[in-house]
Formats: structure tokens, C-alpha cells, sequence
């Protein structure tokens, strides 16, 4: 999976549709997005109000001292992104404890007219959890509580500011695992993994998160407490509102709690890192894995030569498994079961008769939990890896298996030597991760691959955010992806919400394109 | 030359190790087991003599449940030509580990023995000196490096070795050399036949968890660091 966007974004922003001021920093050779640079491009909405000191003293009444945070050194990483791409100016970070603080702090907001941003771990990818303006940064970092777990059922409650990894950890004691697995699993937080709809390595096992999450507790925008927080598997009274929030990225309210159901630890866990020649191997590889292993399947994942190139010459500690020579095509494959000689067993068997036929050109099977870290430290390990190597467009598309690859070959005619193009992802879901890394970043480069990526994919038939969101980098791009009769019902499901300010940049977008008139 | 290896089936490195709620022992069951890391160096380096064509053959020699057998296949798997398990149900202790060595070199008569230097379950460290002195072989500890020159090494041919972490480090078990070791012999012996009687010298009165780290605190000033130092810590 990819290094992940984490985090809720803005509840309330104004933006214009030349979005993007994506221009060279000399000094780093990253955007930077800073106020006065982007200027020209959006324009802040004047009806937002600026800070001023009253309302920092209300905060102070609300929270106490220490939960708000105006010193400006502290703010600096608040403001910036992981991947450094996007940079706001927000003056004000608050740190809520509990549910009743958020809402205090949204219906003041909502009241003054101020616009905010939810942040969890700030890791996601495509700038959805950082302020574009001066936004007050709402974190949820403090509410880190577990409520709640039922051993018998694996349902687990806790606060939106848990990091996934700690919830493993917790987890883990009690024989269970969280659903979903990602590399940021150190710094995201749960909140944020919900509002995004994070997907990640264990996807193609224990569904996506509208399966596994049972409840949600929520805040709008005008300080509205939604309790949703049930913690059934089964509840047919009505519409489901909850799964309108799992992926809604922080447009229609801050996710404050969740319910999610977890499922137990099973003991036999095997990982193979293995070769194949070409991708329509690794393609006939997935097929015969999901027939041959389907109960114990649990991780399929795949990357290019590029990608292993890039690893084993950036990524600190990386070793390459099949030293002997370079391969095409790489894939994890990792199985979950209950049974440790049978699992093996039966693994190895289907390994063996798969490099027999063909499919696999050479392999190697990790034999202690440190060599699986290994294997899984060059796929997690690649969003880092493409970082040091210089500039990097990223884009996370679905499309349909076969084609999957096409795109990156095509995209490697485009743009010839100027720029590496290295392809991996989820191929058990059929998520590309696309990467184009550059020495430094270059509008002519960018002007290659956009809009051609998200034309390529909407011809056939996929989705330009398959697991990162659209964030502030694809928010004018859901057309590609959505019908506008399907974003005008967002729009109007929307507007159901309690009247107050909270407008997504997808849903102003989708304003502009729409006739105002529409709606009411 | 001949190389024997000893192996260990431990606990996997990577896992929580977790004490008995009747604290008779450390939790086995339904936890990951695997190669002793020390083990897996042991045998990477006989591994790369054989390659270097200093040696011609490579026993693994394991001991302890049937289980064990998975881990020499991990051996065999990594390149040991040969496998040799001795079938021990109960708890095994270094001493008689030592004599089961002993009596498995008077049959096979390897020119070295290479072992880890310890196993992390245990963390005895204590086998490798026990079977040199058994066998009154000159013992090299500790190793971070093996060079032979001629037929001199930088102890005498015949020699019982324990390797630490920076000696190598260990290959992957490929898909071709899995398949290479299912057809590999593996011989299993009991202590009886090697006429080695299993008794142990200690007893366990009880295993418990080491006490918990305690949370550390932030303090606001040298004056307090100082105080909490004299006081407190009592150590200056």
C-alpha cells in the first residue's frame, strides 16, 4: 500500500479550478504551496473570517491552554504534508479530548464563520489533510481512547485519534487484528483511515472499510453530534447512514468515533516473494492463487523491476530477495490460516507446481517473521524509496486487471528517459499505484501525464482515486470518475445535512460545473 | 571435509514472548517458531565454506519434538546436503546437548562443528564450550570471522566454533532449493541409540515477566533533574 493519507480534510474551503500551483522550490526542488504564491490561483472566500484573539480566548475556555496551539513552530508541520508537496498557513491548531469538544469548537467555528480542517497523522498523499489557507486545524491526536472491545465478537469501539498501530498492538494481546494494514500504520490514525476509506494490504482478504466498520460516531459541521455508533452486524432500520461518511474525506463532518469489527489472529502466516517473467503471468498467478489458496489468501501484491530497482538503491536496510538476477515482475504473496503444516504445505506445493508451469520464474519463501519483514519492507518501503529519489507524481487508480499495466508502458513511451515510471500495487484488488519520478519537479513533465493518466482511466472504465481520495490534488477531477447526475445527488445528499457552512472543495467544484439553480 | 551444524527450533524472534499464566514456562503453543537466528549464521557460513570448496558435505543436526524436523527442512532448504534429528519429547539443557553432540561427532566424525553462540530462548550460550571440552577439540567462541588458509585454520582443523551476529549474513530459502530439500534424508535417532541418558541438572522453580519499564517523565528544570537525581535515583 502506499504511505496514506490519514486524515479528515476541510470542512469548509473555497477554491478555484486551477487549483494547483505546482511550482519548483530551488532550494528542495518540491511545490510548495504557500499563501502568497498561490494567490493568483485561489482565492480565499472573503465571507471566512480570520482568527482574532477573542476567539483564540474562547478556545482557551473550551479546551484549556495547552490543547490550543498558536506557537508558530509548532504549526510548521501541522501546515505541511507528508510528502512536503502542500503547504498552507493556518495560525491555530486545536486539540480536542472528547466528542463534546469538537462540537463546542464546530458550532463556534460555524457561528464566526471560520473555516477548518480535520487533521489525524497528516500521511496522507494527496493534500486533503493540510490547510490550503489559514484554516484552524482541528487535530484529533488527543482522543486516542479505546471505549470498548468485546472478545467474543471482535468488535472493537475506540476514539478517531488511535493509531492504527497501536490499535494492533492492543489488539494483538487480545488475539485479534485490525481489518486493514498500511504502511503508515505508525502515524495514521483511525479517524482518518475511515474518513479516507483507506484500503492497503489486507484489502483483498477482509473487505474495505464500508464492510468492516459497524458504527461511527460523528460531528457536523454546525456542532450536530451524530451517533451512529452501533455496534451490530446486522441493522436494517433504514438507510446506513454511516457509509456516506467512510470515504467522504472530511466534507460532511469530523469522524469522532468508530465501531469496527476485527477479525481474530490466526496463527500460520506465509510470505513469498516471487519473479514472473511478465505481467500476464502475474495475472494467471492471481487466478490460480485465488482457486488454489482461496481461504488462506491474505496479500497479493505486485511491483515492477523499476520499483525494485528504486528500493534497493534508496531504501535503507532494503536487500533484494532474489539476488541472482533481475526479473520483470515481483509479487508478495502472503497466506493467513489456522494450520501451520497444512498452510505450508499447501503453499508450497502450489508454489512449486506453479514454477513448474511456468508462471513463476524463481522465488523465495520467508522462513522467520524477519525475513517476511524484509520481503514487506520493499513494497511498504517504496513510497519513502520514490521520496529520496527525487520528484514524484503519484497516482492511485482501479482498473480492470488486464489493463492495469498498459498504462504504465504507455506512460514510459510518453515520456521516454526524462522521467522513471515505476508501476506496483494491490493486484488482488486491482489498484495501480503509478509513480513517476523525476530529478526535479517540471511542468512540462506534469502537462505530459495530465490530463492524459485520468483520460486513459476514465476511457477505461476506472477510478482516478482508488484508495488515497481525491484530496486538494484530484478534487476538480471527479468527473473522470463520477457522472455529473451522480455528483449532483451528492450535492443534494449534501444539503440534507443541517444548514451551516460546510462546503468540500469536491462539492464546490462540482457546484461550478453543475447549475447553481438546481438546487435548492 | 566434513561440517556438522547444530540448529535450534526457538521461538521466532519477531514474537512477544509470553510466560505461562501457572508460570511453568514461556507460551509454545500457537506462537511462530523458528530457526535460532545465531543457528541460521552457523550454518550460512558452513554453507559458504562448502561453496568455497573447503568443505564437501554439511549436516544439520537438530534436537528436541518432531517439530523440529520443519526447521532442518529450513536447513536443507538453505543448502545442508543432510539432516539429523534427535527425537527428545521433554526439556533438553545444554549439558546433555552437548553429549548428544559429542556422541553424533564419534559416528560421523565431521572435521569442524560450527554452532550459534547462543539460542535466544534460553540464551544459555553454553553448548559450544561444553562440546569442545567434551570432545577435547580446540574451540573458537564468538566468531565475527572464519578464514582458512590451506589447510590451517586460525585454530586447528577439528574445531568447535560458535559464531555471533556479525559473522554473515544468512540466505533466503529460494522455490528450487525447497524443492531439493523435500528429497533430502533426514535421520532421525533417539538419545537411547547414541547411549546418551537425559537428565536434567536444574530445576525450574517458576518463570516470570521481568518487571515493567516504568513511564518516564518530563521535568521543567535542571534544579528539579537534580533533585530527582540526589533523592530519588540516589546516584549522585
Amino acid at each position: 500500500m502506499e504511505k496514506w493519507r490519514a486524515t479528515s480534510r476541510h470542512l469548509l474551503r473555497h477554491f478555484s479550478k486551477d487549483l494547483f500551483d505546482r511550482r519548483m522550490s530551488p532550494s528542495f526542488g518540491t511545490f510548495n504551496r504557500q499563501l502568497s504564491s498561490v494567490a493568483t490561483t485561489i482565492q480565499r472566500n472573503p465571507l471566512f473570517s480570520s482568527i482574532n484573539s477573542d476567539d483564540i480566548s474562547h478556545f482557551k475556555e473550551i479546551l484549556g491552554e495547552k490543547n490550543v496551539i498558536h506557537d508558530e513552530e509548532k504549526l510548521v508541520t501541522a501546515n505541511m504534508d507528508w510528502m512536503r508537496k502542500y503547504r498552507g498557513s493556518s495560525k491555530l491548531m486545536l486539540q480536542p479530548r472528547t466528542t463534546e469538544e469538537v462540537s463546542q469548537i464546530l458550532k463556534y467555528c460555524n457561528s464566526r464563520c471560520l473555516a477548518v480542517v480535520p487533521q489525524g497523522g497528516n500521511t496522507g498523499l494527496v493534500g486533503g489533510s493540510v490547510p490550503v489557507f489559514d484554516e484552524v486545524i482541528i487535530s484529533t491526536s488527543s482522543m486516542s481512547k479505546i471505549v470498548s472491545f468485546d472478545k467474543v465478537s471482535g468488535i472493537l469501539v475506540c476514539e478517531a485519534g488511535c493509531i492504527l498501530e497501536n490499535l494492533v498492538s492492543f489488539l494483538d494481546n487480545q488475539g485479534f487484528i485490525m481489518p486493514l494494514d498500511l504502511g503508515a500504520k505508525g502515524s495514521c490514525q483511525i479517524g482518518g483511515n475511515v474518513s479516507t476509506n483507506a484500503g492497503g494490504l489486507r484489502l483483498v482478504r477482509y473487505g474495505s472499510l464500508h464492510g468492516n466498520v459497524l458504527g461511527l460516531e460523528v460531528v457536523l459541521a454546525n456542532g450536530t453530534v451524530l451517533d451512529m455508533l452501533r455496534t451490530l452486524r446486522k441493522d436494517n432500520t433504514g438507510y446506513d447512514l454511516k457509509h456516506l461518511f467512510i470515504g467522504s474525506e472530511g466534507s460532511l463532518g469530523i469522524v469522532s468515533k468508530v465501531s469496527m469489527l476485527t477479525p481474530p489472529k490466526l496463527s500460520s502466516v506465509n510470505l513469498a516473494f516471487l519473479a514472473c517473467k511478465d505481467y500476464s503471468s502475474c495475472q494467471k498467478l492471481l487466478l490460480a492463487a485465488k482457486r488454489k489458496l482461496g481461504e488462506i489468501l491474505s496479500a497479493f501484491e505486485f511491483l515492477d523491476t523499476q520499483a525494485l530497482d528504486l528500493v534497493l538503491k534508496h531504501l535503507e536496510g532494503a536487500r533484494n530477495p532474489l539476488p541472482t538476477s533481475m526479473h520483470n515482475f515481483y509479487i508478495l504473496m502472503e497466506t493467513t490460516g489456522s494450520n501451520e503444516s497444512y498452510d505450508k504445505e499447501k503453499l508450497e506445493a502450489f508454489l512449486l507446481h506453479s514454477m513448474e508451469g511456468g508462471l513463476i520464474s524463481d522465488g523465495v519463501l520467508a522462513q522467520d517473521i524477519n525475513q517476511a519483514s524484509s520481503f514487506w519492507h520493499i513494497r511498504e518501503g517504496l513510497p519513502e524509496a520514490l521520496m529520496k529519489a527525487g520528484a514524484v507524481y503519484k497516482y492511485d487508480l482501479s482498473l480492470p486487471v488486464e489493463k492495469m499495466y498498459d498504462l504504465v508502458e504507455e506512460m514510459r513511451i510518453r515520456l521516454g528517459p526524462a522521467a522513471n515510471v515505476v508501476g506496483y500495487g494491490h493486484l488482488g484488488d486491482s489498484n495501480l499505484h503509478l509513480n513517476i519520478s523525476t530529478p526535479q519537479y517540471d511542468d512540462a513533465i506534469l502537462a505530459q501525464i495530465e490530463p492524459f493518466v485520468y483520460e486513459w482511466t476514465s476511457k477505461h472504465h476506472g477510478s482516478i482515486s482508488a484508495e488515497h481520495g481525491l484530496g486538494l490534488m484530484k478534487a476538480d477531477k471527479i468527473f473522470y470518475s463520477k457522472s455529473p447526475e451522480t455528483v449532483s445527488i451528492i450535492l443534494v445528499g449534501s444539503y440534507l445535512l443541517p444548514k451551516s457552512l460546510c462546503i468540500d472543495i469536491v462539492l464546490l467544484l462540482a457546484f461550478k460545473s453543475i447549475s447553481m439553480t438546481k438546487f435548492p | 571435509m566434513k561440517i556438522m551444524v547444530a540448529i535450534k527450533r526457538v521461538v521466532d524472534y519477531a514474537v512477544k514472548i509470553r510466560v505461562k499464566p501457572d508460570k511453568t514456562g514461556v507460551e509454545t503453543t500457537n506462537v511462530k517458531m523458528s530457526m535460532n537466528p545465531f543457528c541460521e549464521i552457523a550454518l550460512e557460513e558452513a554453507l559458504r565454506m562448502k561453496e568455497a570448496g573447503l568443505a564437501s558435505e554439511v549436516v544439520a543436526v537438530s534436537m528436541g519434538p518432531a517439530k523440529c524436523v520443519d526447521t532442518l527442512r529450513t536447513g536443507l532448504a538453505m543448502g545442508a546436503d543432510r539432516g539429523i534429528h534427535v527425537d527428545v519429547p521433554g526439556e533438553l539443557q545444554p549439558l546433555s546437548v552437548a553429549k548428544l553432540l559429542k556422541a553424533l561427532i564419534d559416528s560421523e566424525k565431521p572435521g569442524l562443528l560450527i554452532l550459534g553462540k547462543q539460542a535466544i530462548d534460553d540464551d544459555c550460550n553454553q553448548t559450544g564450550q561444553m562440546v569442545a571440552g567434551l570432545l577435547s577439540w580446540p574451540q573458537g567462541t564468538f566468531a565475527s570471522k572464519i578464514s582458512i588458509r590451506g589447510l590451517t585454520l586460525s585454530a586447528p582443523l577439528r574445531s568447535s566454533r560458535s559464531t555471533d551476529l556479525r559473522l554473515n549474513q544468512p540466505r533466503y530459502a529460494t522455490l528450487p532449493n525447497i524443492l531439493k530439500a523435500k528429497s533430502k534424508v533426514i535421520k532421525k535417532c533417539t538419545p537411547e541409540e547414541l547411549n546418551v541418558p537425559i537428565k536434567s541438572d536444574l530445576e525450574t522453580v517458576q518463570v516470570t515477566e521481568p518487571p515493567k519499564r516504568k513511564a518516564g517523565v518530563i521535568l521543567s528544570s535542571v534544579d528539579e533533574l537534580v533533585d530527582k537525581l540526589k533523592n530519588e535515583a540516589r546516584v549522585i
